[in-house]
């Protein structure tokens, strides 16, 4: 056989060992066997120097020929073996998918952290700033100061826990709502306009029950310049009430009281939960109380420093609690300072 | 205020549907909280017209099988007849007697009436149908209150007066409905059925009616022989008395109890009836007395004298005190001034004169007066909200009308009247510049006027852009401009209003670190896996003495003047205890707990009256440190080391300089287990609070299991006001050298001082420093123990030689063996 048939015969042998190939080692053992230093196209490619020299660049341009054919076959059956294998490796370490995951301890903030913040941050966009005062006030700022005289039958709205306080001493009280802080922030801006978002802690002396709580937190808000009206007040509540529970939300400003505000307004939302067709949250009325509102009552205006003839302003208030027992279908307020996991870690 | 529309329809033309009605007044003011609906359309049992119906009772004969029963012959239509079997006890008295002379009017339902079943509790329906009861026939019934759900009354059939019209449907003649109506203290007004009918004209655009009594009087005229003195004439603004003789007291008509009732009260007599009637219809709370009862014809309002007494109606006895105002004749008090009637003068079977008193007392004294002897009543609750004292005219004939028709009573000539304050006149100037200012509406004076007059205020323009506003006698709520401009709003509607955006200036936006931080300190905790509670603020000595028993004893809290319970009666001055207390909860429950809380404490301070409200941060950690799980390998528990990490990571986050801890005795924390945490600012050192394990004995007053409870509580707002802005440090280009240090050193001695001594010898080199092992064995010695440091040096300008490193690491080890007693492992 001349040395091209003998070139011929390896490279069909080769080709066919290499078909028949599955494995990473067998396939570097059949390159050392053909293409190796001292594989079999090696040591035939020796005996080229035995060819006339007229043959010899014909015979050297096949041996190439048939490398790189042969190096072809080998890159592709390399891809096949490689593919072949990681298949196997990748059924041996195939999971149940539906086994739970690895659990993370995660913390959460109370939802009434989270309202509270809600309802700061689309306030802050319209310019209001958070403002605290103390949640121990005088009888003064949570009741004279803002229109409500001792022996006023106002007074009945807020039944108030009274703190043990020497005879003839100022009456001291645990705030029965955030408004004392409508004085304080009126009295550290005037004669400057105030725009203050007065979020807190109030109590007041209720037995405790599925929808009252001794403790309970109020956000209010205050707005005072020369140039704000009662329409303001509007467009602010429900530019508010669309934030909070989407555009398009149907709500009511209705006539309502509050000793420190006039006029004042009730602002009612269309029922989240039956869509205003009246069921037991929404006492069958359709409607739900977001918020009291109102102009802030020339008299606290002067209290508060500003004299009413110039400024205007408005106030309004409303309870997280409340919208965050709405967002959640919460049905027992109690649950809010228990202090019980299984209910706080049901909120993200 | 119950309102019963029959009797609104008297003053009013109510020309809206019911729910129309309800929701034109909610979104006025005027919240209705309920309907109520007898026998109408709409109502939970409607009356249907064919088949109830009033009738007549001719007469009643035994039931000839069955003792307890009746036969009733019904006329239910003008000469038309039936028989009806029943046992109702209240015309048992006409068994057997014949023709009954004045027949009976009575409610007669025929077969195919729905009804209420009235011998089952609560409302089940019935539909009526005929059946043989002992032999007779039984096809129709005379119907009781309950069984039309008029009431829960099933004694006997309900009996109508003589003058109600057989054969008319039920529902003509007693339909109706009440229409409840949360009244808000400034709406006082409306506390009547005619302040109610007036507010509904203005609204609706109706005219209202007022009661137009007729009176006729005879006899000596009242002033002959009765007298009238006021004393207390601050108290008493206007005080008004007329003379009823020869009254007969019996029960008041039927109408006016079924009013009554519906109105929410309770009918007693004729006498105690009209006078709750005309306080109901016209608002004014008025009293009668037995005349004859009044020493020397002569009433007094005074106030009383120290140690004086007074028997009321309900037959308690009170001693009374100066402040409080009496109404009394020359030797007694008689009454209470607008609150409760006395004894002693109490209009009785006996009385046949009657004095009737309708007054207007000073609100705040009512008020005072009514909460301190616990007599919350219709009479005070309209009294303190104020009473129109131009309505005791007609209220007075009103009083004595009904006393002439319905008590049979002769009416003297003449009323008794001392007026100590002259009728209210408010005028109030109101421009369409405030209506601007205020409302953020472009009203003309027409326009103003135009929605004030059906409220009936008198407005007079001065010129283009000013009204004269007259203010009615009745709406005491309404003194300045805001409250017009609220009329005026209510009036053109609220939802009609426009919702504008504050155009005012913005004002000056300050920053707010300390809350920026609260939150911040919030967010880290719940990042570091541990969840926020809220706890009360209100709690008892008990409770902190579980943490603390000497807190039992404590002097140091503020106490509630009036708390709710034993549990909350003191505000709290640690967080721990309560959270301590949900803790213990979620331990039981679920064998670990992760809480934090932030909030405030309150600290008695001698100084002012008001305490210091410190902000803390409290956390309580046990249990597994880690959630296992199928997959996740049991965990170890948490230990100091835990609470550590968390008060660390915070210090850390919050970029606190100066932060240092040390070893303490507390009495809540396990001894060896518990640190303070020392925040030096320039040369001074604050304790800001403490962490570690709870001392077993508290872990078991909270009734916590034995295991480990890490606790911290922290002071806030020294930690907020030092907390700073993260500084950045440059990222050094070049390789660092490692350096594993192991000192020996005895376990007095800190891993803190060992820590600030090798930072103290490596100077700028140092890029970062790890305790990576704590090591003490037998092969040591006794009283020593192995801190492992691994330091890495770094330059930010050049690589380090390998002598630099040589060189920095021996001086490393000569300055910490120094400094802190320590030798070098080898
Ligand atoms: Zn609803």
């Amino acid at each position: 056989m001349s040395i091209i048939d003998q070139l011929a015969a390896i490279e069909a042998a080769a080709l066919a060992a290499l078909h028949d190939i599955t494995t990473v080692d067998a396939l570097s053992a059949w390159k050392s066997e053909y293409l190796g230093k001292t594989g079999q196209i090696a040591k035939l490619s020796r005996e080229l120097g035995t060819l006339a020299a007229s043959d010899r660049p014909a015979a050297g341009q096949r041996f190439n020929a048939v490398r790189t054919n042969l190096d072809a076959a080998l890159a592709d059956r390399e891809t096949t073996v490689n593919a072949a294998a990681q298949g196997h490796a990748f059924a041996s370490e195939a999971l149940d998918v539906t086994l739970p995951g690895r659990p993370l301890t995660v913390g959460r903030l109370h939802p009434s952290t989270r309202v509270l913040r809600m309802i700061t941050d689309i306030f802050a966009e319209m310019g209001f700033q958070v403002w605290e005062s103390s949640e121990v006030e005088t009888d003064t700022l949570n009741f004279e100061l803002l229109n409500i005289p001792a022996d006023h039958p106002a007074r009945d709205m807020w039944d108030t826990f009274y703190i043990e306080t020497p005879p003839g001493a100022e009456k001291v009280l645990l705030r029965t709502h955030t408004s004392p802080g409508q004085i304080h922030a009126m009295r550290a801006h005037a004669p400057n306009p105030v725009r203050v978002i007065l979020p807190g802690k109030c109590f007041r002396y209720e037995q405790v029950s599925t929808r009252h709580e001794m403790m309970f937190h109020q956000v209010e808000g205050i707005a005072v310049g020369t140039n704000i009206t009662f329409s303001d007040l509007k467009g602010t509540l429900i530019g508010f009430a669309e934030r909070l529970y989407g555009s398009g939300i149907k709500t009511r400003f209705r006539p309502s009281y509050f000793p420190f505000t006039e006029p004042s307004v009730e602002l009612d939302v269309e029922c989240i939960l039956c869509g205003g067709t009246g069921c037991r949250i929404c006492k069958h009325s359709g409607w739900l109380e977001v918020s009291g509102a109102g102009m802030v009552h020339p008299d606290v205006l002067r209290n508060g420093g500003y004299d009413p003839a110039i400024y205007s302003g408005f106030a309004f208030g409303m309870g997280p609690e409340r919208i965050t027992m709405l967002r959640h279908g919460i049905d027992d307020i109690r649950w809010f300072f228990s202090g019980d996991e299984r209910f706080l870690q049901q909120f993200i | 205020m119950r309102i019963p529309l029959s009797w609104l329809r008297d003053y009013v033309d109510v020309t809206l549907p019911i729910d129309e009605l309800a929701e034109r007044l909610t979104r006025s003011g005027l919240e209705v909280d309920s309907i109520e609906r007898y026998g109408i359309e709409g109502s939970e049992l409607p009356w249907d017209r064919d088949l109830i119906v009033v009738c007549n009772i001719r007469e009643v004969t035994q039931h000839p099988n069955a003792d307890r029963l009746v036969l009733a012959e019904v006329e239910y239509a003008p000469g038309v007849f039936h028989t009806v079997v029943t046992g109702a006890p209240n015309i048992q008295q006409w068994k057997g007697l014949g023709p009954i002379s004045t027949p009976v009017r009575a409610i007669y339902a025929k077969e195919g009436a729905v009804l209420y079943d009235g011998h089952v509790e609560g409302r089940v329906k019935v539909k009526l149908k005929g059946k043989p009861v002992r032999g007779v026939m039984s096809d129709a019934m005379l119907c009781s209150e309950k069984e039309l759900g008029m009431s829960d009354e099933h004694e006997g059939i309900l009996l109508l007066p003589d003058d109600a019209p057989i054969g008319v449907p039920l529902v003509d003649y007693l339909g109706d409905a009440v229409i409840d109506i949360d009244v808000l203290p400034n709406m006082a007004r409306t506390l009547s059925i005619v302040g109610m009918a007036r507010e509904i004209a203005a609204l609706t655009g109706q005219t209202v009616r007022l009661p137009k009594p007729t009176v006729k009087t005879s006899g000596a005229a009242i002033d002959s022989n009765t007298k009238l003195t006021i004393e207390a004439t601050t108290l008493c603004p206007r005080f008004t008395a007329t003379l009823v003789r020869n009254v007969t007291i019996k029960p008041s008509p039927f109408w006016m109890q079924r009013r009554l009732t519906m109105a929410g009260q309770r009918p007693i007599n004729n006498i105690v009836d009209i006078s709750n009637y005309v306080m109901l219809e016209l608002g004014t709370p008025n009293h009668t007395f037995d005349a004859d009862q009044v020493a020397q014809n002569h009433i007094v309002v005074r106030t009383a004298k120290p140690g004086e007494t007074l028997k009321t109606l309900d037959g308690r006895t009170h001693t009374l005190a100066s402040d409080h105002l009496l109404v009394c004749d020359p030797t007694q008090a008689l009454s209470v001034a607008g609150v409760m009637g006395g004894e002693s003068s109490e209009v009785s079977p006996a009385t046949t004169n009657v004095l009737v008193e309708a007054a207007v007392w000073e609100p705040t004294i009512i008020r005072r007066m009514s909460g301190a002897f616990k007599l919350r009543s219709e009479a005070s609750k309209r009294f303190e909200r104020g009473v129109d004292a131009e309505m005791l005219d007609l209220a007075q004939l009103r009083l004595t009308e009904l006393l002439q028709t319905h008590a049979d009573g002769t009416v003297a000539p003449g009323m008794l009247d001392v007026r100590i304050v002259a009728p209210r006149a408010v005028t109030i100037t109101l421009t369409t510049h405030e209506v601007r200012r205020i409302l953020g509406l472009d009203f003309t004076v027409d326009q103003i006027a135009a929605l004030l007059a059906p409220l009936a205020f008198t407005c007079t323009a001065v010129d283009a852009h000013t009204l004269h506003v007259g203010v009615p006698s009745y709406r005491m709520d309404v003194s300045h401009t805001a409250d017009l401009c609220e009329e005026v709003a209510r009036m053109y509607g609220y939802d009609n209003l426009p919702s504008t955006i504050m155009a005012d200036e913005l004002p000056t936006q300050r920053t707010n670190l300390a809350l920026e931080r609260e939150h911040y300190v919030r967010d880290v905790l719940a990042a570091a896996g541990l969840n926020e509670a809220i706890t009360y603020s209100l709690t008892s000595r008990t409770s902190a003495a579980k943490l603390n028993p000497a807190e039992l004893e404590s002097d140091d809290y503020l106490h509630l003047a009036n708390p709710l319970s034993p549990e909350r009666e003191y505000m709290r001055r640690d967080i721990l205890p309560t959270l301590l207390e949900s803790a213990a909860v979620n331990i039981r429950e679920r064998g670990m707990t992760r809480l934090f809380e932030v909030g405030h404490v309150y600290h008695r301070r001698a100084d002012a009256i008001l305490p210091a409200e410190p902000l803390r941060v409290a956390i309580v950690v046990a249990g597994k440190r880690h959630a296992t799980a199928w997959n996740a390998a049991s965990a170890d528990s948490i230990d100091f080391y835990d609470i550590k990490g968390i008060v660390e990571l915070l210090c850390e986050r919050l970029q606190l300089s100066g932060v240092s801890v040390a070893a303490t005795e507390l009495p809540h924390l396990q001894p060896g287990r518990s640190a303070t945490l020392i925040l030096t600012v320039g040369k001074e050192s604050h304790v800001v609070g403490s962490f570690g394990e709870l001392h077993p004995d508290a872990r078991a007053r909270f009734d916590i299991p034995a295991m480990r409870v890490a606790v911290a509580e922290l002071n806030l707002e020294l930690i907020l006001a030092h907390a700073s802005v993260p500084r950045y440090t440059s990222i050094s280009r070049y390789p660092a050298a490692s350096q594993d240090l192991a000192f020996i050193a005895p376990i007095a001695v800190s891993a803190q001082a060992i820590e600030a001594s090798i930072r103290k010898y490596a100077g700028n080199a140092l890029s970062s420093i790890e305790l990576f092992d704590v090591y003490a064995g037998a092969n040591l010695g006794d009283g020593v123990r192995s801190l492992a440091f691994r330091i890495t040096l770094r330059s930010t300008e050049r690589t380090l030689s390998d002598e630099e490193v040589t060189k920095l690491r021996a001086k490393i080890i000569r300055g910490v063996e120094h400094d802190n007693g320590a030798k070098i492992r080898s």
